[in-house]
């Protein structure tokens, strides 16, 4: 793959080095010219010199041809408008992905057409959310092309959606429970009871997530 | 009208105090309070420490109730992302930006952004002047010069009252 790298910060730069290492052809856009010296220094000759929020500077580095275009500084409006420019620039083909530092910018980005955004604030909290007792609530991942995301629950003890019908859940508008997994085996979501150990995948509106959390956990 | 203008440097307070002084609601936002130094002394608007490209903060000072919100803050990709939030989230009407990169300004303004560069505004203007082509710019230079007169005149009044 060829992968553009806007940005050659901290998060920049050990991308375009993981992705080297993977055998992927990488170029880095960084702004400062001592910091872009550096990352040519460590990595060879796959950086160029300037501002990633120019378009002629996105064209240089190739994006028209990019498999992907990846938006890693840490100015959440920069790192849109280089999205947004790369959308622009590169044609529909390659993939315009954004990291975001603030999570709520995740849906601002959504609506305003970017939809892949990788927020590592949200990360962390799903991994720590995943640690305490009612937290068993973790949104996976977005789904391309629409205001979805997937989200896997697990109903535990005292969980006060245990022992009730799935259709008498109070989920919010458009979302579904895809299926419950119990004992390791699929179970069809339709005409189930919820049970204490289920881990349950629900279809659900990025913007409803937390009345998907209200309507299991309470 | 109801103006929210994100950005209080020079042009975003100097067009605060305009539409003031006309009569309009205006709310002045910015992350530095010391800018707010730049608006007039007369400012009867409503001014609020804050990012102009957060969600809350543009809910907070009542960004769906604007009728034109104006980003005019130093940096073109926080102008363009506050006028987007304000155009496609709260479903503000007017909506401009002072985006410098011409080309940027130009790209944003097919997506129905306003986007105004003092990059070619200025050069176009220096132009007209320099060719003794006055049509281009008499109006807006007639317009700023008395501004000019106004604002400086303000300050001698607030020098000797204080």
């Amino acid at each position: 793959m060829y992968v553009v790298v806007a940005g050659g910060g901290e998060v920049g730069f050990h991308l375009a080095k993981a992705l080297t290492e993977a055998g992927h052809e990488v170029m880095v856009i960084e702004s400062d010219r001592r910091r872009a010296q550096w990352i040519e220094e460590q990595l060879g000759s796959v950086v160029l010199n300037g501002p990633a929020d120019e378009g002629r500077f996105q064209l240089e580095a190739g994006c028209a041809r990019a498999d992907a275009v990846l938006a890693v500084t840490g100015d959440d409006a920069k790192n849109l408008v280089i999205c947004q420019l790369a959308r622009h620039n590169c044609g529909p083909h390659g993939r315009v992905i954004a990291r975001v530092n603030d999570p709520k910018n995740e849906i601002v980005f959504k609506t305003l057409g970017i939809d892949e955004t990788v927020s590592s604030t949200r990360v962390l909290m799903n991994v720590i959310e995943q640690e305490l007792p009612t937290g068993g609530f973790m949104p996976l991942m977005p789904l391309t092309g629409s205001h979805l995301e997937l989200i896997e629950a697990e109903i535990a003890a005292g969980t006060p959606s245990a022992g009730k019908r799935v259709r008498e859940l109070a989920l919010p508008a458009g979302a579904t429970i895809g299926g419950i997994v119990r004992g390791g085996k699929v179970v069809a979501a339709a005409d189930a009871t919820l049970e204490v150990g289920d881990r349950i995948i629900v279809f659900s509106p990025t913007a409803a997530e937390q009345e998907v959390r209200r309507a299991l956990y309470g | 009208m109801n103006v929210l203008i994100v950005g209080s440097g020079r042009v975003g307070a100097t067009l605060a105090g305009m539409l003031d002084d006309e009569g309009h609601a205006v709310t002045v936002v910015d992350v530095d309070r010391a800018s707010f130094a730049h608006l007039p002394a007369t400012f009867k608007g409503t001014t609020h420490l804050g990012n102009g490209v957060d969600l809350d903060v543009l809910r907070t000072v009542g960004a769906e109730r604007a009728d034109a919100v104006l980003a005019f803050t130093q940096g073109d990709n926080r102008n363009l992302m506050a006028a987007q939030i304000a155009k496609e989230i709260f479903g503000v009407k007017k909506v401009f930006a002072k985006v410098n990169d011409p080309i940027r300004a130009q790209i944003y303004r097919a997506k129905g952004i306003v986007t105004v560069s003092r990059t070619t505004v200025l050069a176009v203007l220096v132009h007209g002047m320099l060719m003794g082509q006055t049509e281009v710019g008499e109006i807006l230079l007639q317009r700023a010069n008395a501004l000019e007169r106004e604002m400086a005149h303000a300050e001698a009044t607030e020098t000797v009252a204080g």
